[in-house]
């Protein structure tokens, strides 16, 4: 009776575990299913390439969004992996257990604040800051790079900091005994130890970065063109469906299906790299 | 015991489960669904509150969607009333069609900008990209802020036809906001933006432009000197009847009219 239960319970256990998956693959089935006609349609190299968005005249080119999308992610890495690493290394290495207590639970509070909180904060204060200090409307790549940067943080912070604090303690003691100092240890035996955590964990930011879209739709200016400065304002993947997917029906939601796919393949492969860089590491 | 703790715990969820999926039961009463335009559903929204208060048996479900959704959503017979804030195309004639009011499109921009009139061309070569900075058209130099809707509502959909005309495009350059209300917003804080729309949501935070010298105002629209404005429609696959046409009634009678001017807009 007792093993019957053993099993019973591991069954269900499968079961609700399969059903994670599942969603996972139905949702990949459905938008290949939704999407994969205007590739079809359109043709994968106009798609991709083409240069004008106009769904009313069955003009379906993403080059532009692709450009806005790379660059506010990227803008979101120059601002937020420096202060994400250095931070990681302060809580691991330099900060009170005092100190840690208080900013440990301040960076998950920073993971739970809703993404159009972000948003809205950003429209009430970075875009007029951006707009009456360098310029433009406000509403840019740069307004959506620093929103990112900020949201970002956490992932990079949690994951940098757990991939220091597992390095064997050996490495650290060892280098001291060398007679390296502190930061000499921090910066030529630490750091590189923990490369490959670190990496990850830019590259997972990386992710979230590319498929945030609340606080981005309020702040970016969601204008189609390529951009001319970081005052431009751009469109991503992620706010071309958020903003057009309400009134979306025929070829114009098949279209934004394909964005998806487009935007779910390049997170695929960002996440796929970042377990190969950990998994790497851990052999 | 700690099977027994897991058994309970999924019976538990099981029962929470059922109940969530447990059809959400209503009473007998009927149900009208109308859906469409998002520039119109705040005005059906207050209709349909003051509609229940006449008859609290009919419950009126007012959803939005966009234009395009409305009349997809008529045609299809999905929605009992679909609601349109743009004059049918010839494709989509052969429903059964009723204006309910006009609204005035208003083409606004910050008080603080000297700019207060302009043609239909100037405004039409703004949103072309070909007139770039304020200063081509007597304002302050500084580069012009286009704001637009997106692709699908119903207001981007009306500017194109009342200013933009067949051929010409508005740039791709142009900042996209999703609703009436953020664009005000964003208008009310850059002094040199320019964004169009419902002429019933222009408030003091922002200034409708003159249009080659003509306020922007109801009267200006109904006497005809005021050239920018769109029909609100309701639409339905055929006559519609019972509890739909009350409702439809309801907002073409004296007191629904008197409502919708209230609201700032232009009763038929």
């Amino acid at each position: 009776m007792k093993k019957f239960k053993e099993k019973l319970s591991g069954r269900i256990f499968f079961a609700l575990a399969l059903s994670s998956i599942s969603a996972l693959a139905l949702i990949t089935v459905f938008i290949i299913y939704k999407g994969a006609q205007t590739f079809i349609d359109v043709g994968f190299f106009k798609f991709i390439f083409g240069m004008s968005w106009s769904p009313g005249r069955d003009e379906f080119g993403i080059f532009p969004m692709i450009i806005g999308t790379v660059t506010v992610t990227l803008g979101a890495a120059a601002i937020g992996v420096p202060i994400g690493i250095c931070c990681s290394i302060f809580l691991a290495e330099f900060a009170p257990s005092a100190l840690q207590n208080i900013f440990r639970p301040a960076i998950q509070l920073l993971a739970g604040i809703p993404s159009v909180v972000y948003g809205f904060w950003g429209l009430l204060f970075v875009v007029p800051l951006i707009r009456n200090y360098l310029g433009g409307p406000g509403l840019s790549i740069l307004a959506g790079a620093i929103i990112l940067a900020i949201m970002i943080l956490p992932t990079i912070i949690t994951i940098s900091e757990v991939s220091l604090i597992s390095l064997p303690r050996h490495y650290k003691d060892g280098s001291l005994a060398l007679g390296l100092t502190q930061w000499q240890t921090i910066c030529s035996v630490q750091l590189p130890a923990a490369k490959s955590g670190i990496v990850a964990a830019v590259i997972l930011g990386l992710g979230r970065a590319m498929g945030e879209t609340m606080a981005v739709i309020m702040v970016l200016g969601n204008a189609v063109a390529l951009p001319d400065s970081i005052l431009a304002p751009v469109r991503t993947f992620t706010t071309n469906i958020g903003i057009e997917m309400g009134y979306a029906s025929g070829e114009h939601q098949q279209a934004l299906f394909a964005t998806g796919i487009v935007l779910f393949v390049i997170i695929m492969m960002l996440n796929s790299l970042a377990q190969y860089i950990t998994r790497r590491k851990a052999k | 015991m700690n099977v027994l703790y897991l058994k309970k715990a999924i019976i538990i969820s099981l029962l929470i489960l059922s109940i969530c999926l447990l059809p959400s039961c209503r009473g007998a009463e009927d149900r009208v669904i109308a859906a469409g335009s998002t520039s119109v559903q705040p005005y059906a929204e207050i209709l349909a509150e003051e509609f229940a208060l006449a008859y609290p048996d009919t419950e009126i479900d007012i959803q939005g969607g966009g234009s395009a959704a409305g009349i997809t959503a008529a045609q299809s017979g999905t929605a009992e009333i679909g609601m349109s804030s743009r004059a049918l195309k010839d494709d989509e004639k052969g429903l059964w069609v009723v204006e309910i009011a006009k609204d005035g499109l208003a083409v606004i921009i910050n008080p603080a900008n000297a700019v207060s009139d302009l043609t239909l061309e100037q405004i039409r070569d703004i949103y072309t990209n070909d007139i770039v900075n304020w200063g081509e058209v007597d304002g302050s130099d500084a580069k012009i802020h286009i704001i637009a809707r997106e692709e699908g509502s119903g207001t981007r959909s009306a500017f194109e036809d009342l200013v933009m005309g067949k051929d010409r495009l508005i740039t791709p350059k142009a900042i996209i906001q999703g609703s009436n209300g953020t664009i005000r917003q964003l208008v009310a804080g850059d002094p040199n933006a320019i964004g169009f729309i419902s002429l019933g949501l222009v408030d003091g935070t922002v200034k409708a432009l003159r249009l080659g010298g003509v306020e922007a105002s109801k009267e200006n629209v109904i006497s005809g000197s005021y050239k920018l404005f769109r029909p609100f429609l309701f639409l339905a696959e055929r006559e519609p009847e019972g509890p739909a046409k009350q409702f439809i009634d309801f907002a073409l009678s004296e007191e629904g009219q008197r409502i919708l001017s209230n609201e700032g807009l232009i009763p038929e």
